[in-house]
């Protein structure tokens, strides 16, 4: 099916957990496409997870969650683990853009966040205000890296690698609104087959209001640690309470100075 | 509850060593040019000599802290300009982002550099330049430091908001580190202000004054440092502090010692050349130099704290 990408239309992923096997497939599609060399080999020892975490080298990160209780649901299905293909959410609102004082993180015609290469210097703002530790900063150029949504594939007219490369189609790319619609089938599916945990998560607007890389968990948010509703926010919120506390401080302390340093009668 | 997000999955953005010492000298030279202003407008006419003592420290202080913040970027140098002018293709223009405290400070940096550097030439110009009135005398030179003094007061300031406008733990998780840096960077240079005294035994006079505005600016110290912690107790974030407590440790000292400005004030004789007066500035050198330790340890236990 091919799909026409089109500037000026909002794109993104849908990330389904319930079919990832963790097989890593995003994660090298995607360093090959954007000649991320990747990190020094790393055995984490406590888990199938030796990514670990995603960074300037890692725009995808599937994430094992394997510290489900292996009990047994009925005969033939145990628990499975979680696992979960992370990625840059690009959100509606995102934090990094927030902060950023060069004006290097923009949004695309594509409406995804992009961190421009040329314009950053390296200040790390975004990576103190992002909410999913999605952004880290690259040795070799002194800048901010993450998942730009392989932006030079969209500008081809090509997917993005990982979701060409994904083999169960747990990662899907599209317009934001058609993956939405088919999350919503998907969800109401796995809700039918008693699958009540299942959710969606920056579906709607209730997180940094809403994502373009969405995803259909099988558990609690907190569980792949993510921040839920009630947690997301966006750095801004502190502004008013932080100089408010400043203004005030301010002026007692110059009235405290006043008092201080008046004049005096005495010699 | 606006601060009421406990559960952080950030990674730290490893602002260190450049940082703490900017968050310090942008504390004292936003600071020392509040008191200065202070003394000089509202002060008796004896204050004068300290009030320039403040005006001057205020120069190197502030003129450290470009370079600072320079160092500390990733990419080259070349690109801290890249803060005052965007330059992505098709849409240059200036930078200036309210609601970014890091955009904010930028500029405010810049416009106070342009006071401090006016106001010590204009110092410089009363003391030897053999102009009495200075560059801007009067009433225009006043309001002229009044304005530098507010860019001061928000230099001091709004290294601790830019912490809080995060997502990071306990930077976020609190309302006080404005206010807070701002009460100790006004301590600081009250202290650094009074170590300069022994080069310029004319501002003498005002040694006493110093201390006790010191003593008060160290109460508003302890009562915002009592709500950061109690606000990152309610967040959950409180255990993040704990393995920095000798450096908390070492901000209480400072904030007691200050404190005690206040029942035993420095008595500080006109004549200010006695050998009776040799304890009293052992006594205010060493306090003071508890204060600056202290300024320097809270900035460095709330930086590390998060990270």
């Amino acid at each position: 099916m091919a799909l026409t990408i089109k500037p000026g239309e909002s794109y993104g992923f849908f990330t389904d957990t319930s079919i990832c096997i963790g097989c890593k497939a995003c994660e090298v599609a995607c360093k090959e496409w954007n000649q991320l060399e990747g990190n020094d080999p790393k055995f984490l020892a406590d888990s199938y997870d030796n990514t670990g975490q995603l960074d300037d080298q890692n725009w995808r990160h599937v994430k094992f969650i394997d510290d489900v209780p292996a009990k047994a649901v009925d005969a033939g299905n145990g628990t499975a683990w979680l696992m979960m293909s992370d990625v840059c959410k690009h959100c509606k609102h995102a934090s990094c853009m927030d902060v950023c004082p060069t004006g290097a993180i923009i949004r695309t015609e594509f409406d995804t966040v992009f961190i421009q290469q040329d314009v950053c210097n390296g200040c790390r703002n975004c990576i103190a205000a992002c909410p999913y530790s999605v952004i880290a900063m690259n040795s070799k150029t002194g800048t901010a890296h993450k998942c730009t949504l392989c932006y030079d594939r969209l500008q081809g007219g090509l997917q993005p690698a990982c979701a060409k490369a994904c083999p169960t189609q747990s990662i899907t790319f599209g317009p934001l609104a058609e993956l939405q619609q088919a999350a919503d089938v998907r969800l109401a599916a796995l809700h039918a087959q008693g699958i009540s945990q299942a959710e969606l998560y920056g579906r709607d607007a209730t997180v940094y209001g809403g994502l373009n890389a969405f995803f259909l968990l099988m558990d609690k948010p907190e569980k792949y640690g993510l921040p839920n509703a009630d947690n997301a926010g966006l750095p801004d919120r502190n502004n008013i309470g932080g100089y408010l506390a400043a203004l005030v401080t301010g002026v007692l302390a110059v009235v405290a100075g006043l008092v201080a340093f008046r004049r005096r009668g005495e010699s | 509850m606006i601060f009421a997000a406990a559960e952080h999955f950030v990674r730290a953005p490893q602002w260190t060593w450049y940082i703490l010492f900017y968050f310090f000298f942008a504390g004292l030279a936003g600071g020392a040019y509040v008191l200065a202003t202070i003394l000089r407008v509202a002060g008796d006419p004896r204050d004068e000599p300290a009030a320039r003592l403040g005006f001057y420290l205020s120069l190197p202080a502030t003129l450290i802290c470009p370079i600072l913040l320079t160092a500390d970027l990733g990419a080259s140098w070349s690109r801290f300009w890249h803060m005052l002018v965007d330059v992505t293709p098709g849409d240059t223009g200036l930078n200036f982002k309210y609601w970014s405290p890091m955009s904010v400070g930028v500029w405010a940096l810049l416009v106070f550099g342009f006071f401090v550097a006016v106001s010590a030439l204009d110092t410089w110009a009363r003391d030897r330049g053999g102009r009495p009135g200075g560059l801007l005398p009067g009433a225009i030179g006043r309001a002229f430091n009044i304005v530098g003094a507010i860019f001061g007061l928000l230099i001091a300031s709004y290294t601790g908001v830019l912490l809080s406008v995060s997502n990071q733990p306990v930077w976020s998780d609190t309302w006080t580190l404005g206010g807070l840096f701002l009460a100790s960077g006004l301590s600081g240079a009250a202290a650094a202000i009074t170590l300069l005294v022994r080069y310029r035994p004319g501002a003498a006079y005002t040694l006493e004054r110093l201390r006790l505005a010191d003593a008060y600016f160290s109460i508003l110290e302890l009562v915002l440092l009592v709500a950061f912690f109690l606000t990152v107790i309610v967040a959950g974030t409180a255990g993040r502090t704990v393995p920095w407590l000798p450096l908390w440790i070492i901000a209480l000292i400072g904030i007691g010692a200050s404190m005690m400005g206040i029942r035993q004030p420095t008595r500080v004789q006109a004549s200010g050349q006695s050998a009776a007066m040799a304890p009293v500035a052992m006594e205010a050198t060493i306090v003071s130099i508890l204060v600056l330790l202290a300024v320097l340890a809270m900035r460095a236990a709330v930086i590390f704290s998060a990270q």
